[in-house]
C-alpha cells in the first residue's frame, strides 16, 4: 500500500524546493517587503496615533509579504503548469488530487512566515520595535493565517489568467491593491478618495487585522475584517471552481 | 476475464464543444503484452483517444475501460504510466527528484537507480530539469512514465521533436519495456516509428480507425509492401473497410 501521507510530504518538499531555487519567485517575495520596509518602515517618525512608524508599518508590510507570497506562490505557479501541460500529467497520475494543492498551500504559508519572520527581525534589530511576547506571536499568527485568502485568490487566478502574462497581471493587481489597501503608507495619510476605496479590498481588512493586534487598528471591530476575509476566501473559491471547470472544458474534473 | 484486457474502447466517439467530432465510433480492444501504434496524420484524434484512455477527457458516447475499470479509478491509474506532449517540465528539480517524487505515487516502482538506467539518464541524475536538452527532457518524461513499473504504459507522441539519434535511443527503450511484457500504446504519425516498434497498428483518420492490424497485413491489405503507401491509400480513403 502507498503511503499517502508519504505522499503529502514528498509533494510539498519538493513544491517548496522548486520554488525556493526559482529566484523570480523567492526573491521577489522576499526581497521586496524587506526592502521597501527598509525603505519606507524604518525611518524615525511618529504614526498620528502616536506609535513608531516601525512598529505600525511592520503589520502593514507583514501584510504586504504574505499577500505577495500566497498570490504569486500560487497564481503564477499554477498558471504555468496548467499551460505546459504538467497539471494534465498529474491529474493522469495516481497522485491524490488534494496532495498538488496541499502541497502549494503548505509551501505558500511556509513562505509567509519566513518573510515575516524576517521583517520581524529586521523591525526589532534596526527598527527599535518592541512588543511584548504574546503581541509579537499574535502578530505573526494573524499574518500567516490570514494570507490563506490570498491563496485561494491566488489559485483562482492561476486558472483564469494565461502562463505568459501571470507575473504581469498579479503585479498589476496586488500593487495598487496594496497601495489603496494602505500596506505601504498608513491608510489615514492617503487621498480621502483612497479611504474610501480601502475597505472594497481584501488586503484592507487583513492590514487591519495585523495592526489591531498591536493596537492600532482603525475604528471597526475585528471581527468585521474577519466576515470580510471569510467571505472573501469563499468568493475567491467559487471563482477558482468554475475557472477550473471552464479551463478543463468538456472533460472529467 | 474482462479485467484483464488492459484497454478496451466501445464505440468511442468525442465531440468538443463547438461541434467537432475529435473521435467517432471507436472500437478498440489492446491484449496484454501488445505494442499498438495509433498511427494517423495531425488532428486525425490520436490525443483525444489517448486521453479518453487516461480518463482525462469525458466520452460523449461509448465506454473506455482500463483492465475493466473506469481509467479514473485511482486503483486504475496505479497500473498506468503515461507521457503527454508536455511543453516544459517545472523548473527547479533536479532529474532525480522529480523520479523520486514520481516513483512515490506508486506501490511498488522501480529502484530510482534503474528507472535512471532505463531511460539512459544515470549521468544526469542531478541535473536541474531546465537545464536538460529537447532529448534528455522526453528521456526525463519516459522515466517519469516508467517509474513506477506499471502494467499499461501510454505515450502520446514519445519522439515528437527529437533528432533521429535520441529518437532511436527511446525506440530502444520502448522495445525493452515490450520485452519485459508491458502492454504499450502509443501515437506517432510516422510510419518508420510505428513500423519499428509496434506488433499493431491502427491508423486512425478523421477521428475513425481506417485500418488495424500487424504491419505485415496493414501492407498487405493495401495491395503494397511499403508502409507509406499503405498509409496514404488509407487515410485518403476513409470508406475502405475496417479490418477486424
Amino acid at each position: 500500500m502507498t503511503n499517502v501521507a508519504q505522499i503529502y510530504a514528498l509533494e510539498t518538499k519538493f513544491e517548496f524546493l522548486k520554488q525556493l531555487r526559482r529566484p523570480a519567485y523567492a526573491i521577489a517575495t522576499l526581497g521586496f517587503p524587506l526592502m521597501f520596509y527598509a525603505f519606507f518602515g524604518l525611518m524615525s517618525g511618529l504614526h498620528n496615533n502616536g506609535m513608531s512608524l516601525a512598529t505600525y508599518l511592520l503589520a502593514t508590510y507583514g501584510t504586504f509579504g504574505v499577500v505577495g507570497a500566497s498570490l504569486f506562490g500560487f497564481g503564477v505557479s499554477v498558471a504555468l503548469e496548467r499551460g505546459a501541460g504538467w497539471l494534465l500529467l498529474k491529474r493522469a497520475s495516481p497522485m491524490p488530487p488534494l496532495a498538488y494543492f496541499t502541497a502549494k498551500l503548505i509551501s505558500a504559508t511556509a513562505f509567509s512566515a519566513l518573510v515575516v519572520s524576517l521583517l520581524f527581525t529586521m523591525g526589532a534589530l534596526f527598527g527599535g520595535v518592541h512588543l511584548p511576547a504574546l503581541t509579537w506571536l499574535a502578530l505573526g499568527g494573524a499574518l500567516v493565517v490570514g494570507a490563506l485568502p490570498f491563496c485561494a485568490m491566488g489559485l483562482a487566478l492561476g486558472y483564469l489568467i494565461s502562463p505568459n502574462s501571470a507575473v504581469a497581471v498579479i503585479n498589476l493587481i496586488n500593487l495598487p491593491m496594496s497601495f489603496v489597501s494602505g500596506l505601504w503608507l498608513p491608510v489615514d495619510v492617503l487621498p480621502p478618495v483612497v479611504q474610501h476605496i480601502a475597505p472594497f479590498m481584501p488586503a484592507y481588512h487583513l492590514g487591519q487585522l495585523a495592526l489591531g493586534t498591536i493596537g492600532a487598528g482603525g475604528s471597526q471591530p475585528w471581527y468585521l475584517h474577519v466576515v470580510v476575509l471569510l467571505a472573501f476566501t469563499a468568493a475567491a473559491l467559487s471563482a477558482a471552481a468554475f475557472a477550473y471547470r471552464r479551463d478543463e472544458g468538456e472533460t472529467y474534473g | 476475464m474482462i479485467d484483464s484486457i488492459p484497454v478496451q474502447l466501445t464505440d468511442l466517439s468525442k465531440v468538443y464543444p463547438g461541434g467537432i467530432a475529435a473521435v467517432r465510433e471507436v472500437s478498440l480492444s489492446v491484449a496484454p503484452g501488445q505494442t499498438l501504434a495509433l498511427l494517423g496524420p495531425n488532428g486525425a484524434g490520436k490525443t483525444t483517444t489517448i486521453r479518453a484512455i487516461l480518463g482525462l477527457v469525458r466520452p460523449t458516447l461509448g465506454t473506455v475501460r482500463v483492465f475493466g475499470r473506469d481509467p479514473r479509478d485511482v486503483a486504475t491509474r496505479l497500473r498506468i504510466g503515461t507521457m503527454l506532449q508536455i511543453a516544459e517540465l517545472p523548473a527547479g528539480l533536479t532529474v532525480r527528484e522529480h523520479i523520486t517524487l514520481f516513483s512515490a505515487y506508486y506501490p511498488q516502482p522501480l529502484a530510482i537507480e534503474e528507472t535512471l538506467r532505463l531511460a539512459a539518464l544515470d549521468e544526469l541524475a542531478d541535473r536541474r530539469s531546465e537545464r536538460l536538452s529537447g532529448g534528455q527532457r522526453q528521456r526525463l518524461a519516459f522515466a517519469l512514465a516508467i517509474c513506477g513499473d506499471p502494467d499499461l504504459l501510454v505515450l502520446d507522441e514519445p519522439t515528437a521533436s527529437l533528432d533521429i539519434e535520441s529518437r532511436v535511443a527511446l525506440w530502444e527503450q520502448i522495445r525493452v519495456l515490450a520485452v519485459r511484457g508491458k502492454t504499450i500504446v502509443f501515437t506517432t504519425h510516422q510510419l518508420a516509428e510505428a513500423d519499428a516498434l509496434a506488433d499493431r497498428i491502427a491508423f486512425i483518420s478523421r477521428g475513425s480507425i481506417v485500418a488495424d492490424g500487424s504491419p505485415a497485413e496493414i501492407k498487405a491489405r493495401a495491395g503494397t509492401r511499403e508502409l507509406e503507401t499503405a498509409y496514404l491509400t488509407l487515410t485518403k480513403s476513409v470508406t475502405l473497410e475496417v479490418a477486424s
